[in-house]
C-alpha cells in the first residue's frame, strides 16, 4: 500500500475545503494511504515575490519534516508543488543562503538530507496508482461530456525543475480524464495560465486571462473545465462567479475539481465529494454518467 | 479595621478598573480610528443581543461550552496536555481556594455548617489547593524560562502574573507555617479555649504540640515521656480536636514550620505572624486591585470571548457587537503562544526576525496601539508588514485556547491599517488572494488606494531614469558581476532573440504593453546587462508577471527569467524595508 505525507497548504483548508475532500475520498478507494503532519507550514510560494530566505526556510521545513517521517509528500497545489520542488533543487547546490537555512532549520531540530520526493495528486495517480488500478475502482462512465483540462502552470514549467510531464505536450492529466469516458478536448490556451497569481495585485489582468480561458474552453466545445490546484480552482469557480454577478461575464464554463470528477465516476455520491461547495454548479453532470 | 479599609479600597479600584475596562470595550475598535457608532448604539447592540442569545436555544450552546472551555479548558488539552495540566492546577486551585479559603463565610459556611478553618477537610484542603498552585507555578516558570518553547515570546505582563500568584501563596503558606510554630499563638490559643488553670496540664498540652504538632516552645523542647505525651493528648481531645485538627494535615504550612525551627522563636518575638497576615492580605488585595490593568483580567475576559465566539457565527452578527467582541478579544489574549505553533508563516518570522509576522505578537502590539501608545515610522512599517505577512489559512484561530476569531480581527486590522499607512510592498504577492476574493466588501476606490500607493514607492525612480530627454552613460564593467543571489548571472547568456516577452500573458493582453509594463521582459534583461538593475526595479512588468514561466520555458538560451523576476522582486522590497526590526520594536512590544 502507497503511503504519502499529505500536504495540503494554506488554501485548501480555509478556502476550497472540497479539494481535499474529494482526494481523501477517491485516494482511500485506491488504497492510497495519506499521512497528516499538522508541523507542516506554508509551502512558501507567496512569498517568492518578497523575501528569498522566508520563502526558501519555510518550503524546506517541510521536506524536513517529511524525511524525518521516512515519507515522500503528495501535493494538492500546483503553486505548491512548484515551489517545493524548485526548494529541492536549491538546496541540491551549495550557497550562502542553503547554510543559512540549514542552521536555521537545526534550531527547530530538524534536518534535511534531500532524500524525499515531492509529487501531485496527477503525478501519484498516473505513475504509482496507475490508469489500470484506477479503471477497476470505476463503476459508472461519462457519455458526451467535454473536458477543458487546466494543469497549473506550476506543474508544467519550469520543466527542468518540475519533472512533471511533457511541458509542451503534456499528457497524463489528458489520459486521467479520458479513462472516465469524458472527453478531453483540445484548446489552444489550454497550457496558459488562469491568472490567479495577480489577484489583489491587478484584478483587471487576472479577470481578463481568466476570461479568455474560459470563453477559449466554451469555443471548444467543452461542458466544464477540469482543475487541479486551488488558486486556479478559485480562479475559476469563485472568481468567475464574482465576475458573473458583477457582469463581466455573461456565458459561464464551471469548474470541476479532478478528484470530484474521478469520484463520480467510481459512483462516489456528489456530497461525499463537496460539489455543493463548489460555487458553480455544473447543470445535470448526472445525467452525463451511465452504468458501464 | 485595616483590614476593612484595605478590602474596601481594593475593591472600589477593582471596581472602576472593571467599569473601564468594559467601558473601553464598547466605545473603542481595535484600529482604533474614530468610532463611527457612538456609546450607546454600542452598548444597545450588545444588550440586544444577549438577551435574544440568553433567553434561546442558544443557551444550551453557551452552557456546553462554559463547562467543556471555561471550566474544563477542553480546548487546551487537546492541544497540549503538559500545558492544561499546568493551567488546570494553578486555575481549580487558585478559584478553589478563593471560595473555600478566602470567602469561607461567604461560601463554605453557608453550605457545609460545620466548617471551621482548622478542622478537617478544610484544614488538609487548603493547603492541598495552595499545593496544586504551587506545582502549577513550577511548570509555568519551566516551560516559559527553562524549556521555552519555540517563539514563545515573554512580557511584562507575563511576569506579573506569575509573581503575584506565587507572592500570595507563598506567603499564605509562611503565614501558616508562622503560626504552626508560634509560641504566643499557642499560648492565646490555650488560654482563649482550654483556660487550663494546673501549669503541669499546660506543660502536657504543650509537649504534645511540640512533638506532633509543628510548635516551637520557648521552655520545653524534648524528648518527653510517654506519660506526659498521653496526658497531653487527653486534654487535647477534650479541649482542641473538636475545632483543630493535626496539623500535619496542614502539611506546606506543617513543612515549613520545620524550616523555620531554628529561628522560630526569634521570629515570633518579632511580631512575625502579625507581619505575614498583613503582608498576604496585603497581596492578595493589591492582586484584586489591580487585576483589571493586568494578565489576570483574563479570567473574566477569556471566559467572554470563549462564549461569544461559539454563537457569533460568520457575517450574521450586528458589526456594533463584532467590534466589542474584538476589543474584549484583545483583553482575551494569554500570551500563550499556541498560534505561533501553528502558523504557517512562522518561518517568514525566522527568516526576517519581524517578531509582529507572530499572531501572539500582533495581538499584544495592538493591545498597547489601542490603548493608545503611539508608533514612529518604522514600527508602523513593521506592524504593516506583520499584518500582511499572513497566508490567510486560519490556523491560529483553530488553535486559540480562549476561542478568539484571530481570521476576522486579522482581517479587519489590515484593511484599516492598509488604509491608514503608506504602502506595503509585499502586497504585490499572492498573499493578497484573500483581499481580491473579499474586494466586493469595499469601494473600488478603498480597495485600489495601497496597490496605487505601493506601485508607486516600488517604481522608485523610474520616472526620472526614464525621462526621453535623459541621458546617461552606461555603467558597463569588464566583467558582469552583479550579485543576482541565488541563480548567479544568468541572465548574461540572453542574447536578445525576444522569444520571452513573445511568450509572455500579460504582455499579450494589452494593446499597449509598453505603456502599461513600463519594459517589456526582454527590454529587462537589457537592463540587467547594461547594469541598469534600478531602472528594472521599478517597472510595473516585474510585479504584474504572473511566474508562469513561459518566457523560462521557451527560452532557447536558457536563461531562467522568471527566476531573476523574483529575485529582482526580492531586491526592490529589501530596498523599501527593513529585513530585521527585530531590535526596533524590542523595546516596544514589553
Amino acid at each position: 500500500m502507497s503511503k504519502y505525507a499529505f500536504f495540503l497548504g494554506c488554501n485548501i483548508p480555509a478556502r476550497v475545503s472540497q479539494y481535499e475532500t474529494a482526494a481523501r475520498m477517491v485516494l482511500n478507494r485506491l488504497g492510497v494511504e495519506l499521512v497528516d503532519n499538522r508541523q507542516f507550514n506554508c509551502c512558501g510560494y507567496p512569498l517568492r515575490n518578497s523575501d528569498r530566505k522566508a520563502y526558501l526556510l519555510s518550503a524546506v521545513r517541510n521536506l524536513a519534516l517529511a524525511e524525518e517521517q521516512n515519507l515522500d509528500m503528495l501535493v494538492l497545489c500546483q503553486c505548491c508543488f512548484g515551489s517545493l520542488k524548485k526548494a529541492a533543487q536549491l538546496m541540491t547546490e551549495n550557497g550562502k543562503m542553503q547554510d543559512e537555512v540549514r542552521s536555521l532549520l537545526d534550531s527547530e531540530n530538524l534536518k534535511y538530507q534531500g532524500n524525499v520526493k515531492i509529487k501531485h495528486l496527477l503525478t501519484v495517480l498516473y505513475n504509482d496508482v496507475g490508469i489500470d488500478a484506477i479503471q477497476k475502482q470505476l463503476n459508472v462512465t461519462f457519455k458526451d461530456f467535454n473536458v477543458a483540462v487546466q494543469y497549473g502552470c506550476h506543474g508544467l514549467r519550469p520543466s527542468p525543475v518540475t519533472q512533471f510531464d511533457d511541458p509542451l505536450n503534456p499528457s497524463i492529466f489528458d489520459e486521467l480524464v479520458t479513462v472516465t469516458g469524458a472527453q478531453s478536448v483540445d484548446w489552444p490556451l489550454k497550457l496558459d495560465c488562469c491568472g490567479a497569481p495577480a489577484l489583489g495585485i491587478d484584478d483587471n489582468l487576472s479577470n481578463s486571462l481568466a476570461v479568455k480561458k474560459i470563453l477559449d474552453g466554451k469555443k471548444a466545445g467543452a461542458q466544464c473545465l477540469c482543475t487541479v490546484c486551488p488558486y486556479c480552482h478559485l480562479q475559476f469557480d469563485t472568481v468567475q462567479a464574482m465576475m458573473l454577478e458583477q457582469e463581466n461575464l455573461t456565458e459561464s464554463l464551471p469548474a470541476i475539481l479532478y478528484p470530484q470528477l474521478l469520484g463520480l465516476g467510481m459512483g462516489i455520491d456528489a456530497e461525499l465529494l463537496g460539489l455543493d461547495q463548489n460555487q458553480l454548479e455544473i447543470e445535470n453532470i448526472r445525467s452525463f454518467l451511465c452504468e458501464e | 479595621m485595616w483590614f476593612k479599609l484595605l478590602l474596601n479600597t481594593s475593591l472600589i479600584i477593582f471596581s472602576f478598573g472593571l467599569l473601564y475596562k468594559i467601558f473601553f470595550w464598547f466605545r473603542s475598535n481595535p484600529v482604533f480610528k474614530t468610532p463611527d457608532s457612538t456609546l450607546f448604539i454600542r452598548l444597545s447592540a450588545g444588550f440586544t443581543g444577549i438577551l435574544t442569545t440568553v433567553f434561546s436555544v442558544k443557551f444550551f450552546i453557551l452552557l456546553k461550552i462554559f463547562i467543556a472551555d471555561v471550566i474544563f479548558q477542553v480546548r487546551t488539552l487537546k492541544e497540549d496536555g503538559w500545558r492544561w495540566l499546568m493551567h488546570i492546577l494553578i486555575y481549580w486551585g487558585f478559584m478553589l481556594l478563593v471560595m473555600m479559603h478566602a470567602l469561607d463565610k461567604m461560601v463554605t459556611q453557608r453550605f457545609f455548617s460545620e466548617y471551621y478553618p482548622t478542622l478537617n477537610p478544610y484544614l488538609f484542603l487548603r493547603d492541598f489547593f495552595g499545593a496544586m498552585v504551587i506545582v502549577g507555578l513550577g511548570m509555568a516558570v519551566y516551560r516559559r524560562f527553562i524549556r521555552k518553547p519555540a517563539r514563545l515570546k515573554s512580557n511584562r505582563m507575563d511576569y506579573y502574573a506569575i509573581i503575584i500568584v506565587a507572592l500570595i501563596i507563598i506567603s499564605g503558606i509562611f503565614l501558616e507555617g508562622l503560626k504552626i510554630s508560634s509560641y504566643s499563638e499557642f499560648q492565646s490559643m490555650e488560654e482563649e479555649y482550654a483556660a487550663l488553670d494546673d501549669k503541669n496540664e499546660i506543660r502536657a498540652l504543650e509537649s504534645l504540640w511540640v512533638r506532633d504538632y509543628g510548635l516551637i516552645s520557648a521552655t520545653l523542647t524534648g524528648p518527653f515521656t510517654n506519660a506526659v505525651i498521653n496526658q497531653g493528648r487527653e486534654l487535647n481531645e477534650e479541649n482542641c480536636l473538636s475545632c483543630h485538627a493535626s496539623n500535619k494535615w496542614a502539611f506546606t504550612g506543617y513543612s515549613i514550620a520545620g524550616l523555620l525551627k531554628p529561628a522560630a522563636l526569634w521570629l515570633d518575638r518579632a511580631g512575625a505572624v502579625d507581619i505575614f497576615n498583613f503582608l498576604h492580605i496585603l497581596l492578595v488585595f493589591l492582586g484584586l486591585a489591580y487585576l483589571p490593568f493586568s494578565k489576570m483580567f483574563h479570567i473574566i475576559s477569556t471566559p467572554f470571548s470563549l462564549l461569544t465566539n461559539a454563537v457569533m457565527g460568520p457575517g450574521k452578527s450586528n458589526s456594533n457587537n463584532v467590534m466589542t467582541r474584538q476589543m474584549m478579544e484583545l483583553d482575551a489574549c494569554t500570551h500563550c503562544g499556541t498560534c505561533n505553533l501553528y502558523c504557517s508563516a512562522m518561518m517568514v518570522y525566522e527568516a526576517r526576525g519581524n517578531p509582529c509576522i507572530l499572531p501572539s505578537e500582533k495581538m499584544s502590539i495592538l493591545k498597547s496601539m489601542v490603548n493608545g501608545k503611539s508608533l514612529n515610522q518604522a514600527q508602523r512599517g513593521a506592524i504593516l508588514e506583520g499584518v500582511y505577512l499572513c497566508t490567510n489559512c486560519d490556523r491560529c484561530t483553530v488553535v486559540c485556547p480562549a476561542g478568539i476569531n484571530l481570521k476576522q480581527l486579522w482581517l479587519n486590522v489590515r484593511e484599516e491599517l492598509l488604509q491608514q499607512g503608506d504602502s506595503q510592498p509585499v502586497m504585490f504577492s499572492p498573499l493578497s488572494l484573500a483581499r481580491s476574493l473579499n474586494r466586493q466588501e469595499l469601494s473600488l476606490e478603498t480597495y485600489q488606494k495601497p496597490l496605487t500607493a505601493t506601485g508607486r514607492a516600488l517604481a522608485g525612480d523610474f520616472k526620472v531614469l526614464t525621462e526621453p530627454s535623459k541621458i546617461f552613460s552606461l555603467p558597463i564593467k569588464a566583467t558582469s558581476d552583479q550579485d543576482v543571489g541565488l541563480l548567479g548571472n544568468n541572465f548574461t547568456a540572453c542574447f536578445g532573440c525576444q522569444t520571452c516577452t513573445s511568450s509572455c500573458p500579460v504582455v499579450k493582453n494589452y494593446e499597449n504593453p509598453e505603456a502599461e509594463l513600463d519594459l517589456l521582459p526582454h527590454q529587462i534583461m537589457y537592463c540587467l546587462a547594461s547594469g541598469l538593475t534600478e531602472m528594472a526595479l521599478g517597472s510595473r512588468m516585474l510585479w504584474t508577471c504572473l511566474t508562469c514561466y513561459q518566457c523560462q520555458e521557451n527560452c532557447p538560451q536558457q536563461v531562467e527569467v522568471t527566476d531573476i523576476f523574483y529575485e529582482l522582486k526580492n531586491q526592490a522590497i529589501q530596498k523599501l524595508t527593513d529585513t530585521n526590526v527585530d531590535h526596533k520594536l524590542k523595546k516596544y512590544a514589553n
